[in-house]
């Protein structure tokens, strides 16, 4: 029993109700201290994520490695920018409660549980813990129905996608015998073969992950999600519980269900093409910023399954590297969409965007910048991570879906170039309000990650590589 | 250490991004930042242009190696390095990048008056991807710089074009993506197979004949869209009818070189069987796109258009150059590369010179320029006699080579490049008596005024070079016969493989 293994989750959560109550004794607006309190303790978890201990704990049911670290910090540095966004947005919406970054921090709990699962039963615990507070995330700004709408949505298809879990769940522990990560593996391992039963509980758990990754077929709620939600929400909805669905995706697909992958394979490799492919077509007709981005998100999904789909050590390290590129730009084109905001009350048609080159010159470079590397332009980031899911992809004779992949990137450029297009060739509108300092500050981070990640690829990709080696071993 | 004894080949490629970050950091007034940004951008181009004429002196004509060699490890995973250096084939497009930027920057000074920091912004950075392109040698890193120039050109024509910029924008800007993706996989594919990107080690590396094929193809759909090729050809006169003087100058003197550059510098060396094996086919395409985009410029009435087609013919005459794998082929093809950048670049600057007075590209809105106009009629018929290769002016050495080349392959196919420069003659002439000659009927063309002394600046090296290209073309054609002569027997050697192999 080594509970220490789970120090960073402990420590966070004891933050959370620490902040909890010190936000709600004082009389005054507790949002400000809240949310700086909130991102104090991502960095102090970070520490201790880093610092932390290899090995399981509790049973088996928990395991921290060098993989759970890099998907913790990425998705702990994706809360922070996310609540950056917010805290500005949240005041000038009328939504400014000390809430809003404890739910977060719990999610973000959740989301820690999830990447350290070692046990389906973890995994659920993960899942809900995360999935509760983005309920009520995305429900957030009360009194508009849209807003309510989405959070409804997002909570009756999180709840069916749950169920779903469950259900593969027990499926694998009726016909497997356990639902531990480590005795599955042996079990599935076993020369006996591999009955039916686990096989429909893998599929099932695989597609409850995918709807928390809104791939195709599971994407249908998020473009409403995406739109009805407050805009730091997509934010932080698009990219921290991503990461951790994915890592759970990894974790099982390679450990537990890793000698299986020939029953498993092709629902991933259909699920990526169709999600590259829908995300490239479905956004061209999109007038509303939020739903481009949720389609743009649902591309990307794809090209990140490509990599999952490979499997394989440059399979695995590709989706890491394009899963931290692709934050980075997210969090970073919504930024310039939290920005998004004409005489005190807030827009997101992309005819909004007209003229930003001449209004706000920086912050149309910084989502030029973002839009060219989502298109895969190089030099910047969005092409290096294409490069790493489909050097993979081609290695193992995945011609059909690379063909396919880079073709509905050439599509997608359509609808990225057409947000360039409308901020520097169409005439200027009146400018927008002044731009917030938290999202100058996560515009500056993003920006020049996007831009310069050339000059220095190595980094990520060593530390993709340790937290891949340590998956597979 | 390289030749020079410094990293010349990286300085000459990021000296421009010097001059973005100090145009970045000017403020002020509008008209202040304009002018300072003018004169920022104009000294960059001016510093990098005289920094790569040590590429000129210095340059090892005997030697058909890479020179100038630098090489850092950068994704070492992936055995990609970043590897840099020039031989015969590219050392001379980087002095023509070097050299048409700050004339196109010169030749803006005027007519563009909005947003002119980011104007010169994007000429400076497309100046680092063009030199980049050129000097790259390893074949990711060419694909970055190659993929890298359609952001600063999008934004060119996009932002500073004509009225049907945005379509001309786009459809430039997905033409050449979707054709580079293919170029992209076949990339990937090649590493895969010899495990590294370096140009010179792939060029030693033996490809299996099936695949090359496919990698041909693959290079193909990239680098014919960015030739361009017919009947891929149709985003060049969109582009070039809509782009800024500076932004054709551009596109015409070195974006289209890139698309024959890649054919030299992969799809032969690398795929010597594949591209023996479809070299019919570019005859085929090469001949056509010189006649039928011929026969259309003949029917245009639009300047900027017309030329823009004879661009294309000329480039099929470059092709055609290309694909006969024989020395005379290839040097002319280079030759007609070099003296289409130079004369072409001018032909666009001389109708930006006229659209700067009256704002119109329809021939027919002119007539009699030469009487109002005689230095700039002069100049343009210099121009346009080197365009139809009259002998003694730049254009007429690559074509006379190229058909020779031709006609040793097949008659036939030399008299249908000779078809071409025919009607070359007749589009060019027309143009030209349409613009200059003629009765001076409108009262707007009378009040035209000659040459003012900035456009002097900007056409005197040009017909400098027009001159000695036609008089001279030695001092050009010794730089690139000893690469080529390597070249030449390097594929012969490697098909007399392949045949050899095949009679077993």
């Amino acid at each position: 029993m080594n509970w220490t293994l789970a120090l960073p989750e402990l420590v966070l959560s004891v933050c959370g109700l620490a902040i909890l109550v010190f936000g709600v004794i004082p009389k005054r607006d507790m949002t400000f201290p809240c949310t700086m309190a909130v991102i104090g303790a991502f960095v102090l978890t970070g520490v201790l994520v880093i610092g932390q201990a290899e090995g399981t704990a509790f049973g088996g049911q928990y395991v921290a490695d060098d993989f759970s670290a890099f998907m913790k910090l990425l998705s702990l540095a994706a809360a922070a920018l996310g609540l950056l966004l917010a805290l500005d947005w949240n005041a000038k919406e009328g939504l400014s409660r000390f809430e809003f970054p404890v739910l977060v921090l719990f999610a973000t709990v959740g989301m820690m549980v999830m990447i350290s699962a070692n046990d389906l039963m973890s995994l659920y615990l993960g899942l809900e813990l995360l999935s509760l507070p983005l309920y009520v995330l995305a429900a957030f700004d009360r009194d508009n129905p849209r807003s309510a709408e989405a959070g409804l949505k997002y909570f009756i298809l999180g709840s069916l996608a749950s169920g779903m879990l469950l259900y593969g769940a027990s499926l694998i522990y009726g016909f497997a015998g356990t639902t531990n990560f480590d005795r599955l593996a042996d079990a599935l391992s076993a020369e006996a073969g591999i009955s039916a039963g686990v096989v429909v509980g893998i599929v099932f758990v695989i597609a409850a992950l995918a709807f928390k990754l809104a791939a195709v077929p599971f994407h249908m709620w998020t473009p409403d999600v995406y739109e009805g939600a407050p805009t730091p929400v997509t934010a932080f909805f698009a990219s921290a519980p991503k990461v951790a669905a994915l890592a759970l995706l990894v974790r099982v697909l390679s450990g537990p269900f890793g000698e299986v992958i020939g029953q498993w394979q092709q629902v991933v490799v259909l699920s990526a093409i169709l999600s590259m492919v829908l995300g490239a077509f479905a956004a061209i007709g999109q007038r509303n910023v939020k739903r481009l981005m949720a389609y743009s998100s649902i591309g990307h999904v794809g090209f990140i399954l490509m990599g999952l789909a490979v499997g394989g050590e440059t399979g695995l390290r590709g989706v890491l590297v394009y899963t931290a590129i692709y934050i980075a730009m997210n969090i970073g084109a919504f930024a310039v969409l939290v920005a998004m905001r004409r005489n005190g009350r807030a827009v997101e048609g992309v005819d909004d965007l007209a003229g930003l080159g001449r209004t706000d010159p920086a912050m149309a470079l910084a989502m030029a910048i973002f839009m060219f590397s989502m298109a895969g332009v190089p030099p910047m980031a969005g092409f290096f991570a294409k490069i790493y899911v489909l050097l993979p992809a081609i290695e193992q004779g995945f011609w059909g879906m690379a063909v396919i992949g880079v073709l509905s990137s050439v599509v997608s450029a359509y609808y990225y170039l057409r947000i360039v297009k409308v901020m520097y060739f169409d005439a200027a509108a009146t400018g927008f309000d002044l731009r917030p300092a938290g999202v100058s500050v996560v515009l500056a981070g993003t920006g020049l990650f996007t831009l310069f990640f050339f000059l220095f690829p190595a980094m990520l990709l060593d530390a993709a590589r340790h937290a891949v080696a340590a998956l597979i071993g | 250490m390289n030749a020079a004894g410094f990293p010349i080949l990286s300085l000459l490629t990021f000296l421009p991004m010097l001059g973005v970050l100090i145009l970045m950091m000017v403020r002020g007034e509008e008209a202040v930042v304009a002018s300072n940004a003018r004169w920022t951008a104009l000294w960059t181009s001016l510093i990098v242009f005289v920094l790569s004429l040590v590429l000129w002196v210095r340059f090892d004509k005997s030697s058909a190696d890479y020179q100038f060699l630098e090489q850092v490890s950068w994704l070492p995973d992936f055995g990609i390095g970043y590897a840099m250096g020039v031989d015969g084939i590219s050392v001379l497009f980087v002095l023509l990048s070097t050299l048409l930027t700050p004339l196109c920057i010169l030749a803006s000074w005027n007519s563009v008056q909005t947003r002119v920091r980011e104007y010169m912004i994007a000429f400076l950075v497309l100046e680092t991807m063009m030199v980049g392109m050129f000097c790259a040698l390893d074949f990711m890193l060419f694909y970055i710089f190659f993929e890298g120039v359609l952001i600063p050109m999008f934004l060119i024509i996009g932002i500073w074009g004509g009225p049907r910029r945005v379509y001309a924008s786009y459809k430039f800007f997905l033409y050449t993506f979707f054709g580079s993706v293919f170029m992209l996989l076949a990339i990937i594919a090649l590493w895969y197979q010899a495990g590294t990107t370096s140009i010179p080690e792939l060029a030693e590396f033996d490809i299996p004949f099936n695949m090359q094929v496919w990698l041909f193809l693959a290079f193909f759909a990239s680098f014919a869209v960015k030739v361009p090729m017919w009947p891929v050809h149709t985003w060049l006169p969109d582009a070039h009818v809509e782009a800024p003087t500076a932004g054709s100058v551009i596109l015409a003197g070195v974006l289209l070189k890139m698309g024959a550059y890649g054919f030299l510098r992969f799809s032969i060396p690398l795929l010597p069987e594949a591209s023996a094996y479809f070299a019919p086919a570019m005859y085929v395409l090469s001949i056509v796109a010189v006649v039928y985009t011929s026969l259309v410029a003949l029917a245009q009435q639009d300047m900027k258009k017309l030329i823009a087609y004879s661009s294309v013919a000329h480039m099929g005459i470059v092709t055609l150059g290309i694909f006969t794998f024989s020395q005379q082929g290839i040097e002319g093809a280079l030759f007609t590369m070099l003296s289409h950048g130079v004369v072409s670049g001018a032909l666009f600057l001389c109708v930006g010179v006229v659209y700067d007075r009256l704002h119109t590209r329809e021939i027919a809105r002119y007539g009699g320029v030469a009487k109002v106009m005689p230095a700039y009629a002069m100049v343009f018929m210099l121009f346009t006699m080197a365009s139809v290769a009259l002998p003694g002016l730049a254009g007429f050495p690559g074509e006379l080579l190229v058909i020779l080349a031709a006609w040793a392959i097949n008659p036939w196919v030399a008299v249908g490049a000779a078809t071409g420069m025919v009607l070359g003659a007749a589009y060019m002439l027309t143009l030209y008596r349409g613009v200059a000659f003629g009765k001076l009927t409108r009262d707007d063309v009378r009040r035209m005024l000659d040459l003012e002394p900035r456009e002097y600046a900007v056409f005197a090296p040009l017909i400098v070079l027009a001159l000695w290209m036609g008089v001279y073309p030695q001092s050009f054609l010794s730089f690139f016969s000893a690469t080529v002569a390597q070249m030449v027997q390097q594929h012969q050697a490697a098909i007399g493989t392949a045949s050899r192999l095949a009679g077993l």
